[in-house]
């Protein structure tokens, strides 16, 4: 019985109908396309991408060479140097990320004990010249600079998970 | 002698108000194409080139006649240039005898459908010439499995096709459909369902389009028989290959759809109704409705294994064609409904 159910079927072409129905079904369904430089999907303010060094609002770098993010780094892809400033503070001289090893892991963010070091929502970057991967000090600053108040602001979305 | 000169610029007149919307029809054909089977697959295709990227089958044209045609060093060169010339050549040829409408045909002989047969079957002679011309694995695999499958389905579709002829008693493409008229019921596809659908299946392995389309398949012959083509050269084959298509949408709407008759013949009021309509747009509706099904199937189906094609080609269509075939001529000879009403 179940051979001559199973010819019928076949011979009828009942799959190939079942399977058509549903791409026919599709056809008009809603569409879930993005049109990606007009449109962008939503990003969480968890998001980690280019690095940045922030300040303190009266333009002091927050940065006091404690040297945690280097030594948390998974990629190895900081290198710090530090120097006595004529103040007495523990300054950088040198704060330079690897744009290349880097991995966007976020434990440098995490580790800094006065959030100098932290990863902006920004995806968008490209370099066109060799290195530029290595991510300066000045370059670092001046992102943070550039995009304080989106920092500040996902920083207080966040403050209160953690 | 200038009678004679009139007369061949009118045809070639004629021949152009054919190819040239063909051509367009091609094109946006590829349009459709991304586009339908982008909705089916829950994108929205093209979009970019002019508005709704209407004018991207322009776009891809352009790029395609300004790219370099390549020719393999170890080709035989001259009949790898010859061959997409030997596709689309039949691939054009075989709409001489199409019946747009009762008077709107360019030639109206007697053995149309034998004539149409005959072409769409020569193409296969361009693919296996590019297929060998190419000097490639791929291109030569592809070839013969191309050559294979059409030689297998060209026989259900004879076969398919005969009981239209049984039935309409004549190969004229034009009283094929004048033998249908007489509302839908009359057309050929309700006495002969089953040879329709043999007919359409086989149409479409014809074309070698998915899920036949084992001539090209990617993941192992790359493209098949156009692998070394590019530029014009490959546009060429693309042009054949959906000039191909089409053709066959419009010769199964003609022979079992009825052609350019309307589907409310012999319907009160209806019939009234809608008889401002002509006649073509009733062929171009349904035959719409066979292009629809092309991409719809290719969104749809997976790719036949080749034992898979030979054994429906073989094992299944040619038994389910002749049990058919002798159904309908002993109701032809014995004049039993729906398959006889009377010979017009």
């Amino acid at each position: 019985m179940d051979t001559i159910k199973h010819y019928l079927k076949s011979f009828l072409l009942w799959e190939l109908l079942i399977g058509l129905k549903l791409t026919g079904k599709h056809l008009f369904a809603r569409k879930i396309t993005i049109q990606y430089p007009e449109e962008t999907t939503p990003k969480s303010y968890r998001f980690r991408g280019l690095h940045a060094l922030r300040r303190y609002p009266n333009g002091e770098e927050r940065c006091i060479a404690c040297k945690l993010c280097e030594s948390v780094c998974p990629a190895l892809a900081i290198t710090i140097n530090m120097k006595e400033r004529e103040d007495g503070s523990r300054r950088t001289t040198l704060y330079e990320i690897d744009l290349f090893k880097c991995i966007y892991c976020g434990f440098c963010e995490e580790s800094c004990p006065v959030d100098s070091i932290v990863e902006t929502s920004i995806s968008n970057y490209h370099f066109e010249n060799r290195g530029e991967n290595i991510m300066t000090k000045e370059k670092l600053l001046a992102i943070g600079d550039k995009y304080e108040s989106q920092i500040a602001s996902h920083k207080t979305s966040d403050s209160i998970y953690r | 002698m200038f009678e004679n000169i009139i007369l061949l610029i009118f045809t070639v007149i004629k021949i152009l108000i054919i190819v040239l919307p063909l051509m367009l029809s091609v094109a946006y054909f590829t349009y459709a194409e991304r586009k339908v089977i982008g909705y089916i697959q829950v994108r929205i295709g093209p979009n970019r080139v002019g508005p709704f990227g209407l004018l991207q089958p322009i776009a891809d044209a352009i790029k395609l006649l300004f790219k370099e045609v390549l020719i393999p060093n170890n080709s035989n060169s001259y009949l790898f240039i010859i061959a997409p010339i030997l596709t689309l050549a039949p691939a054009l040829s075989a709409w001489a005898v199409i019946p747009f409408d009762k008077m709107l045909l360019l030639s109206d002989i007697n053995v149309g459908l034998l004539y149409v047969l005959a072409m769409t079957s020569i193409g296969v002679y361009g693919i296996i010439i590019a297929g060998w011309a190419s000097n490639s694995k791929y291109a030569l695999l592809g070839a013969l499995r191309s050559a294979a499958q059409t030689i297998s389905y060209e026989l259900g579709m004879g076969f398919a096709l005969a009981g239209v002829l049984i039935i309409a008693q004549t190969m004229n493409l034009k009283d094929i459909v004048l033998a249908q008229s007489g509302g839908i019921f009359n057309w050929y596809f309700v006495p002969l369902f089953p040879l329709f659908i043999v007919y359409w299946i086989c149409a479409v392995a014809e074309t070698n389009r998915a899920p036949f389309d084992l001539a090209e398949g990617e993941s192992e012959i790359v493209a098949g028989f156009h692998v070394d083509y590019s530029g014009m050269a490959f546009a060429i084959f693309f042009l054949a290959e959906y000039a191909n298509m089409i053709l066959l949408a419009f010769l199964s709407s003609i022979i079992f759809l009825g052609g350019w008759l309307s589907p409310f013949q012999n319907i009160y009021m209806l019939e009234d109704l809608f008889s401002w309509i002509p006649g073509i747009i009733w062929l171009l509706a349904k035959t719409s409705i066979f292009m629809f099904l092309y991409l719809w199937f290719r969104a749809t189906f997976p790719r036949y294994r080749y034992d898979q094609l030979m054994r429906l080609g073989w094992k299944i269509f040619i038994p389910v064609t002749f049990v058919w075939l002798v159904v309908v001529a002993i109701m032809q000879q014995y004049k039993i409904g729906p398959w006889f009403y009377g010979y017009n």
